[in-house]
């Protein structure tokens, strides 16, 4: 499959991890694009290591087997880093977007990866400022927007915003806190 | 003529795909639901089970939300929830369910009691693997334990066809020369719980497409009163059981009606199999479900390095179109059949034992590997499946059941 996307999110079990695969999945097919975004099925439970994937592609995509060499890990908790092997596939020229207080510099120190794009974000720290909770998930959507130009930012903030709207009929503060939180780290990722 | 059957037998995008096309998101779960809600049925029996415990849950959501004018009724297992239907479809009411792996196993007693009754009841599957060990994945394991049981069964690549077979088994199971209940399957998480681009048809579309059920006998009608479920004996059941084969038989002709209609109607035609690259391929892997799209990818790869590689997707497993496969593989030297369930007949996987036996009855040789793999949800991936044809077409002739039956991808 030329021009093919594939993702991978890795996080922990109550992160969002697969929220944010078919939140950004849903966008994508909105602006155009063939998608498929599915998590991880494993013996997940709050806290324990999640992964879950995007699959986005001008062209229909029939894959249905799991992706081994993604182009962008997104990874929600930096402790995971410890346990998984977060760059597992990814080639040199992808990209590793973590959540971290911790500069691209002081995470390059402890791990094998060399790429060049790795970036980081403080999305809990956002998270918990905006959303008053920390749910890395919605951020780092933002900050992966502005890693990749995988798709225009304000349709994905749109479609995502309706879709939050749908599902917090009656909680509109929860609506605008990720909306604020997705704005704050797009525009704050260090790249 | 020849060409006729070509046509009929095969599946593919007719005219309509010129024209852009709406796509929404929806996992293979959220498809069937929404076929649910599309067809309306009058009754719905359910007990839930990962991994389709959606498909209930979301079309429960519908009913509550009156968006259907569906009776729902909650059972406490699926034993009884197939014992519901067969006494909602015997009165005469359009009727649905939905189950995986135990729960299917679990309506297994039922599911030959709605076809013996001629119940056109439908059923949205989802492939999982059967205990024990225990594993929630998908395999075939459990629609493969019905195949013998006089249910339609139609296989689904992707969220889209899950949809599609839905909505057409409603039409193919109520037919009057076919009357057999109709289960349409996705494989477990990879479709179930995947979310893709699908196409959803408007609703009036659906309905004017399944029509109003007229059925063809009801319990309820007092001016017409017949027997349902009497001892049937030496005298009689044997008739009985031909006339269920009949219906069988006539599905075939019934299943390309209906899936030219669909095609004229949706845009995508359907029929038993879709063949890719078959004309001039020297190695053929046939396959069903969501490995047939990932086999698709293979199969370019292979034709970009040289190799005459095709695929043969089943949809329709019963009624089995043997007459049909067999003649679009006439021409193919070597064939990888792709089995997710084993038989355990120590011979061959269900789907490469009923293939070999129509070659047997066209007098066809070709060189035939089977392979049983992905069981209990171990994923297989493009490159193996480049693998398989590969070592298919150098292969020999296999001489004993270890070079005819692989085991792909599994520790020994």
């Amino acid at each position: 499959m030329k021009n093919m996307l594939e993702i991978r999110w890795h996080g922990r079990g109550g992160q969002g991890a697969k929220t944010a695969a078919l939140l950004l999945g849903e966008a994508a097919i909105r602006t155009g694009k063939f998608v498929q975004a599915f998590p991880e099925y494993g013996p997940e439970r709050m806290g324990a290591p999640v992964q879950s994937f995007d699959r986005i592609s001008d062209e229909p995509i029939t894959l249905h087997c799991s992706v081994t060499n993604p182009e962008v890990v997104v990874v929600l908790d930096a402790s995971l880093m410890e346990c998984v092997d977060v760059t597992a596939g990814l080639s040199e020229d992808g990209v590793l977007l973590i959540n971290t207080s911790q500069s691209p510099d002081e995470i390059r120190q402890h791990i094998n990866w060399q790429g060049q794009k790795l970036y980081t974000v403080n999305a809990s720290a956002i998270a918990m400022e905006t959303v008053k909770k920390n749910v890395p998930n919605t951020p780092m959507m933002g900050a992966l927007l502005k890693a990749t130009n995988l798709m225009n930012f304000e349709s994905m903030l749109e479609d995502t915003k309706h879709k939050m709207e749908k599902k917090f009929k009656n909680r509109p503060e929860i609506v605008e806190g990720n909306m604020a939180a997705i704005r704050r780290a797009y525009e704050e990722v260090k790249i | 003529m020849e060409k006729a059957i070509e046509t009929m037998s095969s599946s593919g995008t007719t005219g309509k795909a010129e024209q852009k096309k709406e796509f929404q998101a929806r996992t293979g779960n959220e498809a069937m639901a929404e076929a649910m809600r599309q067809i309306n049925p009058d009754v719905c029996a359910a007990y839930p089970i990962t991994p389709a415990t959606e498909i209930v849950q979301i079309f429960a959501n519908f009913v509550n939300d009156g968006l259907v004018k569906t009776e729902f009724i909650t059972v406490e297992s699926e034993h009884s929830a197939m014992s519901a239907c067969i006494g909602s479809a015997s009165s005469g009411a359009r009727t649905m369910t939905a189950t995986s792996s135990q729960g299917l196993a679990l309506m297994y007693e039922m599911l030959y009691i709605a076809a013996g009754y001629r119940l056109p009841i439908v059923l949205a599957e989802v492939n999982r693997a059967l205990s024990s060990p225990i594993n929630i994945h998908c395999d075939h394991s459990d629609t493969m334990g019905g195949r013998d049981s006089g249910w339609i069964q139609l296989f689904s690549e992707n969220a889209q066809e899950a949809y599609d077979n839905l909505i057409q088994a409603v039409r193919i199971a109520e037919h009057p020369d076919v009357l057999l209940p109709a289960w349409a399957s996705t494989d477990g998480f990879i479709i179930s719980h995947g979310m893709e681009n699908i196409e959803i048809y408007p609703d009036e579309a659906v309905r004017q497409f399944i029509g109003e059920y007229k059925p063809a006998f009801t319990l309820l009608d007092n001016r017409k009163p017949f027997t349902l479920g009497a001892a049937d004996l030496q005298d009689f059941y044997f008739e009985h059981r031909r006339a269920a084969y009949e219906g069988m038989r006539a599905a075939k002709k019934v299943i390309l009606e209906i899936g030219r209609e669909f095609g004229n109607k949706f845009g995508t035609t359907y029929g038993f199999f879709e063949g890719v690259h078959l004309e001039d391929a020297e190695v053929v892997m046939v396959a069903l479900g969501s490995t047939a799209g990932t086999a698709r990818v293979a199969i370019e790869n292979l034709r970009e390095r040289g190799i005459k590689a095709g695929l043969l997707k089943l949809r329709v497993f019963r009624p089995f179109p043997a007459e049909e496969l067999v003649k679009a593989l006439a021409h193919v030297p070597a064939i990888a059949v792709m089995d997710r369930s084993d038989s355990f007949n120590a011979q061959a996987g269900p789907l490469a034992t009923e293939i070999k036996s129509a070659l047997y009855d066209a007098g066809q040789h070709p060189k035939l590997i089977n392979y049983i793999y992905g069981l209990g949800g171990r994923d297989i991936h493009f490159k193996e499946l480049e693998q398989i044809l590969e070592q298919t077409l150098q292969a020999g002739e296999p001489k004993d059941l270890n070079s005819r039956v692989v085991y792909w991808g599994v520790r020994e």
